[in-house]
């Protein structure tokens, strides 16, 4: 059994981590906890749905399989960035001099919205992702992983690592580690900051979209509300990584997936989510910083 | 001897901001340190104030052990200052402001507030009208009921002097008192502590102004790197090679 | 419900604002006193004492005047009144955020309930009792918040609040789950049951007029000006002698105070209590108040608080896009006037 917690420990902390980096990415440039991050990942999650049915009902997914999930997943994360975009331009934007109490209520306020727009607009009943998916199964050392955990794993895996490649090697990618320096500076040496930020939330609303299609698939359904659950997890495991540490987002996340599978197997099921709670109460209170975040003076 | 530094060092990881500093101060006195950006001045005041405990060495207030208490404790002591980027509390009146400075002076708590007891009157009118007097003395009266963070820059410094007054002070630390301040400001300031020395209170500042320092200073602390290099009167700091070469390169300033 | 529909919602928040503001004008006893009687000088005076006891007046008898539904609705303002106080002086007075507010409420609340359904004892024994407790969970909180800074704090206290629901909702044993607590009797004055809305209403109407008296007290007074200063700045508040850990823990508690005042009001109330009403929203909800008041200002917070309880039920019809309202609502408030809607000095 303890194995068993383990693979599904690992799949869930993939998605957590693949959240996490958008809360860090963000906490890193503008010192701000996106609030509707969450919101994002479960929106990318429904519009996943939504067009994975589109793409059923016109009969492109009886065609070709792959071909429609991919095409959902680019239409996802493009509508899905395309709104992390848009609530910085109009929600944080114009507090980014306020003071910090300002930004934090305003990023409330677009997360009571959006999960209400989607409660709404969709319905407050679950929405189910279609059975299109044949699983196959392997079987080792007692274990049994279907080929979804090995593709959500492999998946969150292979872009943390485009990720940090992209952070360390290219020109945007080090740019954006200046501005989490230090923002002033990085202005006064040309670098346009409103461009860096907003490439920011692109990224991790993006990365955010693919970890509410992987959750939709996996979990067979969605609601309005695993945007609050999802979002406060994932917080707790940017924090415990480190916030504002890409690796520690990433480190964080697959901690909490297997502290959070082994405590419910193990302990009781029902505090499932209280366990988010107190490991990041526990963290705040003795080590701030996480694991692999830098102190602060 | 009312102030006695004792080989206070601190140090940020591997910077050594401060390094074996050692100084006495005599009561009454006004006494300014000085040094070139990033010599250590404001750490100086932070580790005599409480705001962090030295890495090393030791602080002595009136003979008495204060290195490492908490900066409300040492303004209860006697100890207060001001801040070198003003900080008054902006969504406040001038007179609040320093209606606060006589918080540690005063007693009254919940009770009191609550019942509006005779005690607790008598107190909030004493408060009200010395700070009203401190207002007068720093020379802004007429703005007690403005809103602090409204009011001119060279007001807001003055406030601020006002609030740390009230705290009642035997030792008054001012960091960068004439900071930004026109001529005129400056005379003015300058007559604002030396009537504070009037009153018997020892004024330690920590100025760029070599103007100010030269004319009111009665003895003078360099520091350079963390480190004092000289110690004396303003004549023989003037004098003192080691001074003009810190301050390489800034010819004229004396 | 369409664009006439939202066109209505807008006009009638307008209109209620404009209104507030030409009200302000033109009564001295509404252009309200700013941060202190010390930014006026002592010599200036109005006298709204006059409106203040005509306003009581009518305060008393409304029971007699209207009916059941809008006694009801003067309840639930009246309870969140004391909860927005409360809050104020964690984060209005002292600047600490808190956004689990709904977690001392909810204590207040389960404390009543569990003592007088369990524990056999009346409303009035179990009140004392319920404070109390939710005091002393104010003081436990405080801890973290001598450490962290602002939004640190705030994801804390989220985490606080929303383990106190958790648990709440999972001991079954202990508070009845997710079904909670129901029965709670109605509180007894010299033999007199006061089963009926209408007669509920005066108890709560003097608990709001006791809270609004001690708020209002303490704010002009030598602890709280002490808050503020925590507010503006903690450092400087520390080198002008303000013990700051000391205030953190008055401010926590004295606010959880009032919450768990209002949670057995509210369990009085209700007769029943689940865990349902006491999640993050809530504690959010409670925020706005204090926020669209003005953060610090009494009045302001008050009327924050009126018109949070009052604007939904008057707009019924739009129920459903209430919270989308506040989403938004939250949003424009910082961006075009985070100082709230009263405005100081």
């Amino acid at each position: 059994m303890f194995l068993q917690q383990i693979v599904i420990g690992f799949t869930v902390g993939g998605v957590y981590a693949l959240i996490a980096l958008g809360y860090t990415m963000v906490y890193s440039i503008l010192e701000l906890i996106n609030f509707a991050h969450g919101e994002v990942y479960m929106i990318g999650a429904y519009l996943g749905i939504i067009f994975l049915g589109i793409f059923t009902a016109i009969g492109l997914t009886e065609q070709s399989l792959p071909l429609a999930l991919l095409l959902t997943f680019i239409l996802s994360v493009f509508f899905c960035s395309a709104y992390g975009f848009t609530i910085e331009k109009l929600a944080y934007k114009p507090l980014r001099w306020a003071p910090r109490l300002s930004p934090l209520i305003s990023a409330i306020g677009v997360s009571i919205f959006l999960q209400n727009y989607v409660m709404l607009t969709q319905g407050a009943t679950d929405k189910v992702f279609p059975h299109i998916l044949e699983l196959a199964k392997i079987e080792f050392f007692g274990v049994t992983m279907t080929t979804l955990q090995i593709f959500i794993i492999a998946t969150s895996l292979l872009l943390m690592m485009v990720l940090h490649l992209y952070v360390m090697k290219t020109k945007t990618g080090k740019a954006m580690r200046a501005v989490a320096q230090d923002r002033i500076m990085a202005s006064l040496l040309g670098i346009n900051i409103d461009r860096i930020i907003s490439v920011t939330f692109i990224i991790g609303s993006g990365l955010a979209a693919v970890a509410g299609l992987m959750v939709a698939m996996y979990y067979g359904l969605v609601n309005y509300y695993i945007g609050y659950i999802a979002g406060i997890k994932a917080f707790t495991a940017a924090v415990l990584g480190g916030i504002g540490s890409i690796p520690g987002a990433i480190l964080g996340g697959f901690i909490l997936g297997i502290i959070e599978s082994l405590a419910a197997g193990y302990l009781s099921g029902e505090y499932k989510d209280a366990y988010a709670f107190i490991i990041l109460i526990i963290i705040l209170l003795i080590r701030p910083r996480g694991l692999l975040g830098k102190a602060t003076p | 001897m009312i102030l006695e530094v004792k080989e206070l060092t601190k140090a940020f990881g591997g910077l050594k901001a401060l390094e074996e500093v050692s100084f006495r101060v005599m009561p009454g006195i006004i006494l300014s340190i000085i040094g070139p950006n990033g010599a250590g001045k404001t750490t100086l005041f932070n580790c005599l104030t409480g705001v962090f405990p030295p890495t090393k060495g030791r602080v002595l207030f009136e003979d008495k052990n204060i290195t490492g208490k908490k900066p409300y404790e040492i303004t209860r002591m006697g100890i207060a200052r001001t801040f070198q980027n003003i900080r008054i509390f902006g969504r406040m009146s001038a007179l609040e402001n320093v209606m606060i400075g006589q918080h540690s002076r005063s007693r009254e708590g919940f009770i009191g507030a609550i019942m509006r007891t005779e005690g607790f009157q008598r107190e909030e009118s004493e408060i009200r009208s010395k700070a009203l007097e401190y207002l007068e003395f720093v020379g802004i009266k007429e703005y007690a009921y403005s809103l602090a963070e409204g009011l001119p820059y060279g007001y807001q410094k003055r406030l601020e002097i006002a609030r740390a007054l009230a705290t009642e002070p035997k030792v008054l630390l001012l960091d960068e008192p004439a900071g930004g301040m026109n001529p005129q400001e400056t005379m003015e300031l300058m007559e604002l502590i030396k009537r504070i020395k009037g009153w018997g209170k020892t004024v330690i500042i920590i100025e760029h102004d070599m103007k100010v320092v030269m004319r009111i200073s009665d003895w003078i602390i360099v520091l350079d790197h963390g480190v004092k290099i000289a110690e004396g009167s303003p004549r023989q700091i003037q004098n003192n090679p080691d001074v003009i070469e810190a301050y390489l390169g800034k010819e004229g300033i004396f | 419900m369409g664009i006439k529909g939202s066109l209505f919602l807008l006009l009638g928040i307008s209109l209620g604002y404009s209104l507030l503001i030409i009200v302000r004008k033109y009564s001295g006893f509404l252009s309200g006193i700013p941060l202190g009687k010390e930014f006026k000088p002592p010599h200036i005076r109005y006298d709204s004492r006059l409106l203040y006891a005509l306003t009581l007046i009518l305060l008393l008898v409304l029971p007699l005047i209207v009916g059941d539904y809008y006694i009801d609705v003067f309840i639930l303002a009246g309870i969140y009144i004391i909860l927005a106080l409360g809050l104020n002086v964690v984060i209005g007075f002292s600047g600490l955020l808190n956004l689990g507010f709904a977690a001392f409420y909810a204590i207040g609340a389960y404390t009543c309930g569990l003592l007088t359904t369990k524990a056999g004892l009346g409303f009035w024994s179990s009140l004392p009792m319920s404070v109390f407790i939710a005091t002393v969970s104010g003081l436990i909180l405080a801890f973290p918040a001598l450490r962290l800074r602002g939004d640190y704090l705030a994801i804390v206290t989220l985490g606080a609040g929303e383990i106190v629901r958790l648990t709440l909702n999972n001991w079954d044993s202990l508070t009845g789950g997710p079904n909670g607590i129901s029965g709670i009797p109605s509180p007894f004055v010299f033999g007199f049951e006061l089963s009926k809305l209408s007669h509920y209403y005066y108890p709560v109407l003097f608990f709001v007029l006791f809270t609004i008296f001690i708020v209002r007290r303490l704010y002009y007074s030598r602890t709280g000006r002490a808050w503020l200063a925590l507010r503006e700045d903690e450092v400087a508040a520390e080198a002008m002698g303000i013990n700051t850990t000391k205030y953190k823990f008055l401010a926590f508690s004295f606010g959880a105070f009032w919450a768990g005042l209002a949670g057995a009001l509210f369990a009085g109330k209700m007769r029943f209590i689940s865990p349902e009403s006491f999640t993050f929203m809530e504690s959010v909800f409670i925020a706005c108040m204090v926020i669209l008041g003005g953060i610090g200002s009494i009045p302001g917070v008050i009327l924050g608080a009126l018109i949070l309880v009052i604007l939904p039920e008057v707009l019924r019809e739009f129920q459903l896009y209430r919270m989308l309202a506040l989403g938004i609502g939250l949003v424009l408030m910082m961006v075009f006037r985070p100082q709230g809607l009263w405005r100081r000095g």
